[in-house]
């Protein structure tokens, strides 16, 4: 241990609590870090620091203390460091930091390493960072979601590095008997003025603290990053490509077994009796046969074998939540619902332009299924899981089994991707509700036919647009959209936990939806007088924000009216935007790809292309495509897929304010891309008596290798913000828009229904009882 | 119950489990390598993707009964040591090419794409778009157009 003489002014006169110091009134080259108490350097920072307070979030948000009811905050709040987020320094000069975020494939724990990397001129490889155990104290500050993860956490992961860096700068100084403005620091090693070092790693424990203190940093300025908008490849690629990363299925916890759920034949039924409870608890490898809301759950030896028993299990069943609803009934439901039209009186002459698009429900499952492993005791419980909001899963859970919330460990295990299902513990409370059931360890698996029969389902909705004209301009713009219910349990908007979205205030859940609706949509043109409304009707689906919110369907919704107003004035679809746009960012994107893309270049009869634009997350996207929609495309077959149209080329450019990895930026885009294509054309879940037919990836569409661009590019726009904006969800809707637009032009007709191949039920559905398919025995007939 | 012998990555094993469990069961399950991944247990998401004595195959949809002693079952963990090296050269051209987002399906998707590459050559002709297009393995993060990259960069180092 040793005692540091501050150079950053050791401010003991600093207030120490939750209410002292949050970064806001403080000058961003003077926020403030925290040394903390340790044997080897730690230090944290507020997770506040350089953030919008919370509750800015959305209009008349539950105010904080509200929440102090429904969890410990009071507890909690004692806590001087409730809010800190904090990196230590080891002995072999590694720093280990705990992002309390869920990296579920979007690469934030590669741009979070690189943050620390920059600030404590280390090299990235020795930076790990790992995912945080859900944490209540932290209440707002533990969702992943909303496209937020780098906007929030870039100031404070840097003002704690910042800290740590001083702090091992003030003992190299002392070690090596040299001033600490003749130090420099570079790759874990600092260098004195006579050319002797010494490493963090040496420095780690020399640097410790015997008590927590705030000091004040400065941030490496945006034109010295050498780390901070470098292309850097993902911090476990070689891990993946190995087949050493490991997700929930792949952890060894002792005893527990597989386990998976006799799902019911309609969508939320629950099981009432087994008619052969004691022949299925005889069959090979099974250990346990439970009823359970949700179902029956079999534990066995091997997944194959509860597969098995899943198939044996004779069950009488409960009806479900939509007994005998179909596609079309839940669309005459939204019909019913739609809020009218308000247009503003426009003079007589002026033109109206009308437009209704109806989108499918559709499922938000990622390829690593619903999963979680569970250990109930009678006295705590420790649950593994894919969770964006472990602290809303932790409170689930102790309330499913029966435990205070601090007898709930859960840890977050890295997800085989998300697109928001995992920002539901629907896996994690259900695998709690087994093990407690059975008195032992579970690992649950949902089968893949479980995913979109009963998982979450992106809503189904409706949007119209109205549209006035007067001499090549728009006076009006309107649009009122209507959706089933999108379940916001997990948490409001981008910074808010269910604690609040549950809260009395809110039940119904109308204002909120309708709160996000308004903060997340905003029309980037200069259209007169535009009014945006949202209604939501019906709350018996599993619903959840797939990869963005409201803004894929609204997107396609706007940009499918605005080629028809173009149309209508005699203008190109893209001469017009760039005349109508107001949002410069989209402007330049929209530029962007028409250059890149070639807009408007000569192409064989059957080919068209599309553009379109989309602002979120305080920055903008625009994508071209080329769709071929020539016989020869149309027409090909692939077994078991649909082909149709398919989109040959797309270009996307995107500017997110600070790009802190333009490589995993681009990724995300190409990503977006995927969804977009698949959205416009191809997949969606079919309502029919009750229950979605799909179950299997052969029913649902989602884009594959035949319906992929052959070219695709994605132009990272060079930006001058500070800070970094959304990007995981950035690259959807003007995706979906593009892929539309250019279907509505090769057809000459608007598409009213999305996707667009919904009208065929392209496969045989599989039986509902029993709910999975058998496992096939003919795997060798098709090795090459 | 019933003994089964094969080999796996190189070594030999003897499991004790029923005939008809599926192979993939037995490798995740009971010997505990797991990186094929379970996706959809029908041989349609293709994560499980590994080899049988050199061809890409599922292990969800084989019987442990069809295994033969003879039988050389690789999968990802084991792929690199076929051309003993650390990594296989379609494994370095992920990481090239920064495939892998999520990662959950990429161990299938590089077992089917060095299938590919050595059934195009025992073919004598170079991998085409069709064949590129050809590619069952789903991925949801939708990576799609850098695992196009990826396979025909990894075919010149194989």
């Amino acid at each position: 241990m040793t005692t540091v003489p501050d150079r950053a002014r050791a401010s003991s006169h600093l207030p120490p609590g939750p209410a002292g110091p949050d970064g806001r009134g403080v000058s961003r080259r003077g926020l403030i870090g925290w040394v903390l108490a340790g044997s080897t350097l730690a230090v944290a920072a507020d997770l506040t620091v350089g953030a919008a307070p919370a509750n800015a979030a959305v209009p008349s948000p539950p105010q904080v203390p509200e929440l102090y009811d429904l969890g410990d905050l009071q507890t909690h709040s004692a806590l001087p460091t409730s809010q800190l987020i904090s990196i230590t320094l080891d002995e072999q000069g590694v720093a280990h930091f705990a992002i309390p975020r869920a990296e579920v494939g979007q690469g934030i724990t590669t741009a979070a390493a690189m943050l620390i990397a920059e600030e404590l001129t280390l090299p990235v490889e020795k930076v790990r960072v790992t995912l945080a155990k859900a944490r209540p104290e932290l209440v707002f500050n533990q969702l992943t979601g909303g496209s937020n993860t780098m906007q929030s956490m870039f100031t404070p992961i840097r003002v704690a590095a910042a800290t740590a860096k001083g702090r091992l700068l003030q003992a190299a100084a002392i070690e090596l008997g040299a001033q600490v403005s003749s130090l420099v620091a570079k790759d874990g090693v600092v260098t004195g003025p006579t050319g002797s070092s010494v490493t963090y790693g040496a420095l780690a424990t020399l640097a410790a603290s015997t008590e927590t203190v705030a000091v004040e940093v400065a941030l490496t300025p945006r034109s010295e990053f050498s780390v901070i908008g470098t292309p850097r490849g993902r911090d476990d690629a070689l891990a993946a490509v190995t087949g050493r990363k490991q997700f929930t299925l792949d952890l060894q916890v002792p005893d527990a077994l597989p386990t998976m759920v006799c799902r019911p034949p309609e969508l939320n039924g629950s099981p009432r009796f087994v008619n052969n409870l004691a022949a299925v608890r005889a069959m090979p490898g099974v250990t346990d046969v439970v009823l359970v809301p949700t179902g029956v759950a079999v534990r066995a030896a091997t997944f194959g074998q509860c597969i098995d028993a899943v198939r044996a299990l004779d069950v009488q069943w409960n009806p479900g939540s939509v007994t005998g609803e179909s596609d079309a009934s839940i669309l005459a439901e939204l019909k019913a619902a739609e809020l009218p039209m308000a247009v503003p009186s426009v003079p007589l002459l002026a033109t109206t332009l009308d437009l209704r698009v109806e989108f499918m429900f559709r499922s938000s499952a990622a390829l690593e299924p619903n999963c979680a492993i569970a250990d109930v005791r009678s006295d705590r419980a420790t649950v593994w899981a894919g969770l964006k909001a472990p602290i809303v899963a932790q409170r689930d859970i102790a309330e499913a089994v029966g435990l205070p919330q601090g007898a709930v460990t859960v840890n977050v295990v890295t997800g085989g991707g998300s697109f928001g299902h995992k920002l539901f513990g629907d896996a994690a409370t259900e695998a709690a509700v087994i093990s407690k059931a059975m008195g032992k360890p579970v690992k649950l698996l949902w089968h893949r036919a479980d995913e979109p029969r009963q998982g979450r389902v992106h809503p189904m909705a409706t949007s119209r647009v109205r549209a006035t004209m007067l001499a090549g301009q728009v006076l009006t713009f309107e649009q009122r959209h209507t959706s089933v219910v999108t379940d916001f349990g997990h948490g409001l908007g981008e910074r808010l936990t269910a604690m609040a979205a549950e809260l009395p205030a809110n039940l119904g859940g109308m204002g909120l939806s309708q709160s996000i609706f308004t903060l997340t949509q905003e029309l980037p043109y200069d259209f007169g007088v535009v009014t945006q409304l949202l209604n939501e009707v019906d709350t018996r689906f599993n619903t959840g924000s797939m990869r963005n919110i409201y803004s894929p369907d609204v997107a396609c919704a706007n940009e499918l009216a605005v080629d028809q107003i173009a149309k209508r004035l005699g203008q190109d679809p893209y001469t017009f935007r760039m005349g109508f746009l107001k949002n410069a960012k989209a402007k330049r994107c929209l530029a962007a790809v028409a250059k890149a893309g070639g807009w408007g270049r000569s192409l064989p009869a059957g080919v068209t292309q599309g553009i379109a634009v989309h602002t979120e997350y305080k920055g903008a996207t625009a994508v071209l495509v080329e769709l071929d929609t020539r016989p020869a495309t149309v027409n090909r077959t692939v077994r078991n897929a649909v082909t149709g149209p398919r989109v040959t080329k797309a270009v996307i450019a995107v500017d997110v304010g600070l790009v802190v990895n333009p490589r995993g930026l681009e990724a995300q885009m190409m990503g977006g891309v995927s969804d977009g294509i698949a959205l416009a054309l191809t997949s969606s879940n079919h309502l029919q008596d009750g229950h979605f037919l799909e179950a299997s990836w052969d029913n649902y569409f989602y884009t594959r290798q035949w319906n992929v661009p052959l070219e695709f590019s994605c132009i990272v726009m060079p930006s001058d913000e500070e800070l970094p904006g959304g990007a995981g969800e950035a690259g959807v809707a003007a995706s979906v828009a593009a892929v539309a637009c250019a279907y509505a032009r090769a057809t000459g007709k608007v598409p009213t229904r999305f996707p667009v191949n919904h009208g065929t039920i392209s496969f045989t559905p599989k039986t509902f009882v029993p709910p999975v398919p058998e496992s096939p025995v003919d795997g060798l007939s098709s090795t090459f | 119950m019933a003994q089964h012998t094969f080999t796996v990555n190189g070594e030999s094993v003897t499991v004790d489990v029923a005939d008809d469990v599926r192979l993939l069961w037995v490798l995740r399950d009971v010997l505990g390598i797991t990186g094929p991944k379970y996706g959809c247990g029908i041989n349609v998401c293709k994560a499980c993707t590994s080899h049988i004595n050199g061809k890409a195959f599922n292990p969800c949809s084989v019987r442990v009964a069809d295994i033969g002693p003879d039988d050389e079952v690789t999968t990802i963990e084991g792929l690199a040591d076929t051309v003993d090296a650390d990594l296989h050269p379609m494994q370095e051209a992920w990481i090239e090419r920064d495939v892998a987002q999520c990662g959950y399906c990429q161990p299938g998707q590089i077992m089917a794409a060095v299938a590919l590459v050595n059934k195009v050559r025992a073919e004598g002709r170079a991998i085409t778009t069709a064949d590129l297009d050809g590619i069952r393995n789903i991925c949801r993060c939708g990576t799609y157009h850098r695992i196009r990259e990826a396979v025909v960069e990894g075919a010149k180092g194989m």
